[in-house]
């Protein structure tokens, strides 16, 4: 079986219901008209880009060009980590806790995947490094900011209480206990139910993709549940990496507080 | 015999302090809102950064983890916090036996959910935990702000009978001058960011 090729004047057919929800919501005044324009435009343009980078990576595969991709959506993925945290360190703390916790998350699983699971020849053929990575990425990225976002806020909220436990000779660990285990349950929640729900509530979309392609369903499930194992490890591992480096920024070797060395988003 | 030593302890831009301080003694500080009053004895807590040396009983806070340096050196709030549902929770194990009456609060205290409590009950609480946990140096931010004279005057007493009976000392700050004379082995004020010892009749 081989997927059916889309010509442009299909996907020029797929735009009607957008085109006609776009043009209700105007003629009601409603002011998502803008928003649904540009998310619009800027699906096609972001996805033919990526379309045509990717075609040429793949026939290029080159480790180095993988690599620089690899780092540029490292990079991208750190920056959104910190660009969703209310309360942030200053400087460049914040871009470090989120490229170091992907590392150890993500790209980790990845490699792991890459070279013990899947094993293509060669170990970075790009056909498999990047979806993978990007896969593992985007769910462990979501995962650790909620986690952290809850983590800080839920610390900034009670300062004075984790301040008044530490009064009480309590240690870091014990002050803030409580606030890690809400900020590793929240990070965790949505994978957890993701995969006990995966296949019942719906298709997850690498499977759907697969099967689209012409894949076997079976062989499609094998990828899937590989995928989600490491997204659900990847983000436990993250999170408990960006538990420990909050808590390190938090406090000094003393473990006195230094609230001060975040801000809040304005 | 216990003995608080400061020496050229300094924070932000207050100090160099100097105190020694003897087990039974109650050093008293009293200074305008917002003189720095408070943040001294954070600074002795540990809980903002300093330099200098500060000592409990010939041994340095360093040689100590903060948070047992904390046991016994023991700041309270002139707002404590709670964070459990009930009072208990918040006690070591050993609170069954605490005399509840020279607190002025109730046998049953311990069972009471902590939405309930008045700000004088949560004064007077944040105190007895602090005790419960025996510590040897009480840093007393305020201790009967929210109270009236005659349960101020209670927990006076409540405070300096724990120093007597565990050999504590007290670092006590309080806007009340009265206070003060009453409770004070020795006093000073903070003016300028620096200490201003003063005489104490006796």
């Amino acid at each position: 079986m081989t997927t059916i090729s889309l010509s442009l004047s299909d996907l020029a057919i797929s735009l009607i219901p957008i085109g006609l929800l776009t043009a209700l919501i105007f003629f009601q005044r409603l002011d998502l008209t803008h928003s649904i324009l540009v998310a619009t435009v800027r699906l096609v343009l972001q996805l033919s880009l990526v379309g045509l980078v990717l075609k040429f990576v793949f026939a290029e595969s080159n480790p180095w060009l993988i690599a620089l991709i690899s780092l540029v959506m490292l990079s991208v993925a750190s920056y959104e980590i910190m660009a969703r945290q209310k309360y942030r360190l200053k400087g460049w703390g914040a871009l470090r806790i989120g490229s170091i916790t992907l590392l150890i998350s993500s790209f980790a699983v990845t490699l792991f995947g890459l070279t013990l699971v899947i094993r293509p020849a060669p170990w970075y053929l790009p056909q498999y490094a990047i979806p993978l990575f990007g896969m593992i990425l985007s769910n462990t990225m979501t995962g650790i900011s909620v986690g952290m976002d809850r983590l800080t806020t839920s610390i900034f909220q009670n300062r004075q209480i984790v301040e008044q436990r530490l009064m009480l000779g309590e240690t870091i660990w014990e002050s803030i206990g409580e606030y890690i285990r809400d900020s590793l349950r929240s990070g965790m929640i949505p994978v957890i139910n993701a995969m006990a729900t995966a296949g019942i509530v719906s298709l997850p979309g690498m499977m759907t993709g697969q099967i689209l392609a012409g894949a076997q369903p079976t062989e499609a499930v094998k990828y899937q549940i590989m995928i989600w194992v490491f997204i659900a490890a990847g983000t436990g591992f993250g999170m408990v990496a960006a538990i420990y480096m909050t808590a390190a920024s938090l406090f000094d070797d003393r473990a006195r507080p230094h609230f001060e060395r975040f801000r809040k988003r304005s | 015999m216990c003995q608080l030593k400061v020496q050229a302890l300094s924070f932000l831009d207050y100090g160099p302090f100097d105190l020694d301080i003897k087990s039974g003694e109650v050093f008293g500080i009293s200074g305008t809102s917002g003189s720095g009053k408070s943040l001294f004895l954070k600074a002795l807590a540990d809980l903002i950064v300093s330099k200098g040396q500060v000592s409990l009983a010939g041994e340095a806070r360093e040689a100590d983890t903060a948070s047992d340096w904390r046991k016994k050196v023991m700041l309270v709030p002139p707002e404590p916090q709670w964070w459990f549902e009930k009072v208990g929770a918040h006690f070591p194990g050993n609170s069954q036996e605490i005399a509840w009456e020279s607190f002025g609060l109730a046998e049953d205290v311990l069972s009471w959910p902590v939405s309930q409590l008045s700000s004088g009950e949560k004064q007077r609480l944040g105190l007895a935990r602090a005790m419960a946990r025996e510590p040897l140096v009480l840093l007393l931010d305020e201790p009967t702000a929210n109270l009236d004279q005659n349960s101020a005057e209670k927990i006076e007493n409540c405070i300096l009978n724990y120093l007597h009976k565990k050999r504590a000392l007290a670092v006590w700050v309080s806007h009340d001058e009265k206070q003060l004379e009453r409770v004070a082995t020795s006093r000073a004020v903070m003016e300028n960011k620096a200490l201003v010892e003063m005489e104490v009749a006796e």
